[in-house]
């Protein structure tokens, strides 16, 4: 016994040891990483971020340079706190705290005292730095706005978080990373490619060299320079227009899918996120629950199209020979389906024609036809479909693709859904179920994109190409085939001509008759989209919904755009009234419509939205 | 007797292990001290020039004492003890103080330190004790002899200071134990051993805290068997006053180069960035290491001297970082292999020297291997002893080489004229 002593005691170390070893070397990560910053100091060279141009070459978004106060703790000599804190406009105890934390990450690497010191700032403290041993400033670039719009469509820079990190090896602690707009979409191109040098360390944190010769070290790669789509003037003249209202306009080239001008409103200006106060402004954007600045109603904004929506209804009759141009149906102010039930109509002359059905925008008409198209097939679950797949070729009811790195896919219903909602095969739906499709109410739910892009692909005459804000990528037009290739719509060419011919005629003759701009020949089509909102649990109604879309000129079509003005009331009056000013600023480049402009920049609806959170009862509509 | 009518007899298995150490070793050495690329290989200021000298010098050695008959150890044995002794009394007279510490003779460029040495002639000491006819180590008064052999020489270094030394001579309670000490001389062997550690490294308040506590503990637990209170309270009370003990001599009779010393062997004062630095980094170093290491000199830690005394007593962590597990694993599996091979020599022995010699040896290696390795894998404080055969040194190396060769010598022996 006593021999196996010693025996047993050797075996068990070897065995202590190798587990000890496996733990260690094999299964805890963690070593290895503090190795390297142990180790090897990495030295990151940052390339200049790519500028934006707009489409003509305007630029929009420059770099500035940026000064940190950075201090390394260890290195911290005898400090006068009170002049040094007199200089940095910070409480005493502000820079305690600062220096604690600093201190606490760690005493010999650099942390921020004070990040984004403006150029004056710089240029003060520069003299006086080097009284305070252990403190120096840094140099960053920032990104420099040149137009106080656009915020949503640019997008800002931000430091990268830990989340990115861990899935792209690429970001290191306190990398800036674009996080909306084309600058998240775009950040490959825009940031360019960091370069790296690695240096050995010895255990006093001097360097001893190049690591390794220097093999691993990259030089950096510039970032390149993109020139957008957008219009700056007609964005920005968007922005004005839409000032104290809430809505959304995207403005579309048909032939090519060039986002024009995509506004959201209320806008931000994209400076404030940038410096100092980048924080405090974020905050505040981002707080504001009502008017959501940072929620971009151009793309993600779901309403129900209204009466635009009929133009669908129109192409698809002709498409599956229900009618022809000639059909008449009549209307008496309405038109009533199945046991008393009647959808309204305004008043106007009847019986109404396909053309006479658009620019007066003939709620029965609609009605009629499209109960023509969904009972063509033995069962509404089939008419459904084919009517809910010719949608989807427009481009409606599901993502469209486009560049900007948020969107919202809207809904068009088919067979599936109802059969859901009423509970298929137990009870059975028909047709008249669904008759608010008809006039774009109901359950057809558009973004303003869509919208836009629906109008495009009618301005084309059976296609549409992705809508992109991306033109050219240092200086080379893109040529990603996403942006390029024609999706071509399921209407076929020939039944767009009756249609376009009675969007013009709602300049000519119909809801739009009052809103002609001279020398252009435009189409159009009012909406006016009912909706409603939740006041303490309570369904309640608002004023309605202001849509338009348009595009001009009739013939070669260079703009299509679509307009929602929230709580506008009828599609003529805000909406209507924007496309005008959005189509003649951008063809013509002045305005005659001048009145227009006028009533338009003199109206705000903050008083609308205000109602429904007054808490006392209001009228809408009014 | 002649070297080449014994080559058969050797046990090559133990002599390929250790070629395989020292190779190891070498290498590992060599990344250890790189510092920079330029300098020619055989410079003799570089550290792995000189090791590759004491590496040559060992297989001298080797061959004089494979050369020297075997009956000489047993027979000179006593002889050979006294001279380490007095080689290490004379350290206070003709020896140099580097770091600290009393340890070494310097002749010009060399130095040697004899305390390595002394551990070897102690093994043939307590051999030629316990072999004696006349040794009954049942007896107290034969214990003490025993006892006396091994304390000499920790006295001794202890004075030098060289706290890690003394810690080694422990080792001797497991051939003492093989020989039918009894069981508790080696408990208390360990509990000294711990007492004396945790007293430097702690201070007595802890020590007295901890000992009170697992007294309570203890008796609480066997109270049901009417434990002899007495027992207890004196085994307590020993506990304490073999700290208060350790910490009144370090106080006051050592001066405050001794207790610096200490200190830097308990990771007191070398912990250059807070309480466990070395371990730390040691950790990092081994940890970085993954499956299979770095590469050969390609190891961070180790070129950015992260980890102090890598190339002596943290050898081990350079090997971990540039070999990773495979080149870790191999090590610890050539030490645990070649003590077994040892104890399953000894245990062969037909003479009692000889089996109480390899029993010592196997101890020593054991005690060596499983301090060193501990503290560099975090599992150990801190105490400066270095691992055999790979550390960097002269004196080490020799005088693990003379400890390992005798041993083989007499072994290869085993079966003439007993």
């Amino acid at each position: 016994m006593r021999k196996l002593l010693l025996y047993s005691l050797v075996i068990f170390t070897g065995i202590l040891f190798t587990a000890r070893l496996l733990y260690l070397q094999v299964f805890d990560s963690s070593f290895q990483q503090m190795s390297e910053i142990n180790a090897v100091s990495v030295v990151y060279d940052y390339p200049q971020r790519g500028y934006v141009y707009d489409r003509h070459g305007k630029l929009l978004v420059a770099n500035q340079p940026s000064y940190d106060v950075m201090v390394i703790p260890r290195n911290i000599k005898k400090l006068d706190t009170l002049e040094f804190c007199k200089m940095l406009h910070i409480e005493k105890a502000e820079l305690n705290r600062i220096l604690e934390k600093a201190r606490i990450y760690s005493p010999r690497l650099p942390s921020v005292v004070l990040p984004q010191l403006t150029k004056d700032e710089y240029a003060y403290l520069q003299e006086k730095m080097y009284k305070y041993p252990g403190f120096y400033i840094q140099k960053r670039t920032l990104r420099d706005y040149q137009v106080t719009h656009s915020g949503n469509i640019l997008g800002y820079i931000a430091e990268v978080n830990p989340k990115t990190i861990e899935e792209n090896p690429y970001y290191q602690m306190g990398d800036l990373i674009g996080v909306t707009g084309v600058e998240s979409q775009y950040e490959e191109i825009l940031r360019g490619v960091k370069g790296v040098k690695y240096i050995q360390k010895d255990r006093f944190n001097r360097d001893i060299g190049a690591y390794k010769e220097g093999v691993f070290d990259t030089l950096p790669k510039p970032g390149q320079d993109i020139t957008l789509s957008i219009d700056e003037t007609l964005q920005a003249y968007g922005e004005l227009l839409m000032k104290n209202k809430r809505g959304g306009i995207v403005a579309i080239e048909p032939e090519t899918g060039e986002i024009l001008a995509l506004v959201s409103a209320p806008g931000y200006d994209p400076a404030l996120l940038v410096g100092r106060q980048r924080s405090k402004n974020y905050t505040a954007l981002y707080q504001d629950s009502i008017a959501k600045p940072l929620y971009d109603r151009g793309l993600l904004a779901e309403y129900a199209p209204g009466s635009t929506f009929k133009i669908m209804n129109a192409l698809i009759a002709l498409e599956e020979n229900v009618i022809d141009e000639n059909n008449t149906f009549s209307c008496n102010h309405g038109y009533s389906y199945g046991r008393g039930r009647k959808m309204g109509c305004h008043s106007h002359p009847s019986p109404v024609n396909l053309n006479m059905g658009i620019y007066e925008s003939c709620n029965a008409y609609f009605a009629n036809i499209y109960r023509r198209i969904i009972e063509k097939y033995p069962t509404p679950q089939e008419g459904i479909d084919v009517w809910s797949n010719h949608l989807k070729s427009f481009g409606l009811g599901g993502f469209l693709g486009n560049d900007l790195p948020i969107g919202r896919p809207g809904k068009i219903p088919t067979a599936a859904y109802y059969n859901k909602i009423y509970n298929f095969p137990t009870y059975k739906w028909f047709s008249t179920a669904t008759i608010s499709n008809a006039i774009g109410q109901g359950e057809v739910i558009t973004t303003p994109i869509q919208l836009a892009n629906m109008t495009a692909a009618i301005a084309n005459r059976g296609f549409y190409i992705t809508p992109h804000v991306i033109k050219e990528i240092d200086g080379k037009p893109m040529d990603d085939p996403t942006y390029t290739e024609k999706k071509f719509t399921t209407v076929h060419p020939q039944y767009f001509e009756p249609i376009i011919e009675g969007m013009f005629d709602v300049y000519n003759k119909g809801t739009a008759s009052r809103l002609q701009v001279e020398g252009i020949e435009i189409c159009g089509k009012t909406g006016t989209a009912e909706n409603f909102t939740k006041i303490d649990g309570k369904k309640t109604q608002l004023t309605d919904h202001s849509i338009f879309i348009a595009f001009a000129p009739k013939d070669n079509p260079k703009i299509a755009i679509a307009i929602f003005v929230e709580n506008g009331y009828w599609g003529g009056r805000y909406a209507g009234r924007i496309a005008g000013l959005m189509i003649e600023k951008y063809l013509k480049g002045s305005i005659t419509r001048t009145d227009m402009e006028e009533w338009v920049l003199s109206r705000s609806l903050e008083e609308e939205y205000a109602k429904p959170l007054s808490g006392k009862p209001f009228r809408i509509n009014q | 007797m002649n070297v080449s009518n014994n080559i058969g007899k050797f046990d090559w298995l133990t002599i390929f292990i250790y070629f395989a150490l020292i190779t190891i070793g070498w290498i590992n050495i060599y990344s250890a001290s790189l510092t920079d690329t330029s300098v020619a290989f055989f410079d003799f200021s570089q550290i792995q020039t000189k090791q590759l000298v004491w590496i040559g010098l060992s297989f001298i050695i080797i061959v004089f004492v494979l050369a020297i008959d075997s009956k000489f150890y047993e027979r000179f044995s006593s002889l050979i003890y006294l001279i380490a002794i007095a080689s290490l009394l004379g350290l206070f007279v003709f020896g140099s103080t580097i770091a600290g510490q009393t340890a070494w003779y310097v002749f010009g460029d060399f130095r040697i330190q004899p305390s390595e040495l002394v551990k070897a002639a102690t093994a043939l000491a307590m051999a030629k004790y316990l072999s004696d006819i006349q040794t009954n180590i049942h007896t107290f008064i034969d214990q003490l002899k025993a006892f006396t052999i091994i304390a000499i020489p920790i006295v001794l270094v202890l004075l030098q200071p060289d706290p890690g030394s003394a810690l080694i001579y422990f080792a001797f309670l497991f051939p003492l134990f093989r020989e039918g000490m009894h069981f508790v001389y080696l408990l208390l062997g360990f509990f000294a051993a711990v007492l004396f550690t945790t007293t430097l490294a702690f201070g007595h308040e802890w020590v007295i805290f901890g000992v009170i506590a697992i007294s309570l503990l203890v008796y609480y637990k066997y109270r049901k068997n009417r434990p002899n209170l007495f027992k207890y309270l004196f085994i307590a009370a020993s506990c304490i006053i073999f700290s208060l003990s350790v910490e009144y001599v370090f106080d006051h009779v050592f001066k405050q180069h001794h207790r610096d010393r200490f200190n830097i062997i308990l990771g007191k004062e070398v912990d250059i960035k807070g309480v466990g630095y070395n371990t730390n980094q040691s950790e990092i170093a081994i940890g970085s290491g993954g499956w299979t290491g770095k590469g050969w000199t390609e190891g961070t830690q180790t070129k950015g001297n992260f980890v102090p005394e890598q190339h002596t007593d943290y050898i081990f962590s350079t090997v971990g970082e540039e070999w990773g597990f495979v080149g870790s694993f191999v090590v610890v599996a050539l030490f645990v292999f070649l003590i077994l091979r040892l104890l399953y020599l000894a245990e062969n022995q037909n003479s009692t020297f000889s089996r109480v010699y390899g029993y010592s040896v196997a101890s020593i290696l054991f005690v060596h291997f499983f301090v060193n390795i501990s503290m560099v894998i975090g599992l150990f404080p801190t105490v400066g002893i270095p691992l055999p055969f790979l550390s960097y040194g002269g004196s080490g190396l020799w005088a693990f080489t003379i400890l390992l060769f005798i041993f083989i010598k007499l072994d290869s022996q085993k079966h003439v004229n007993r």
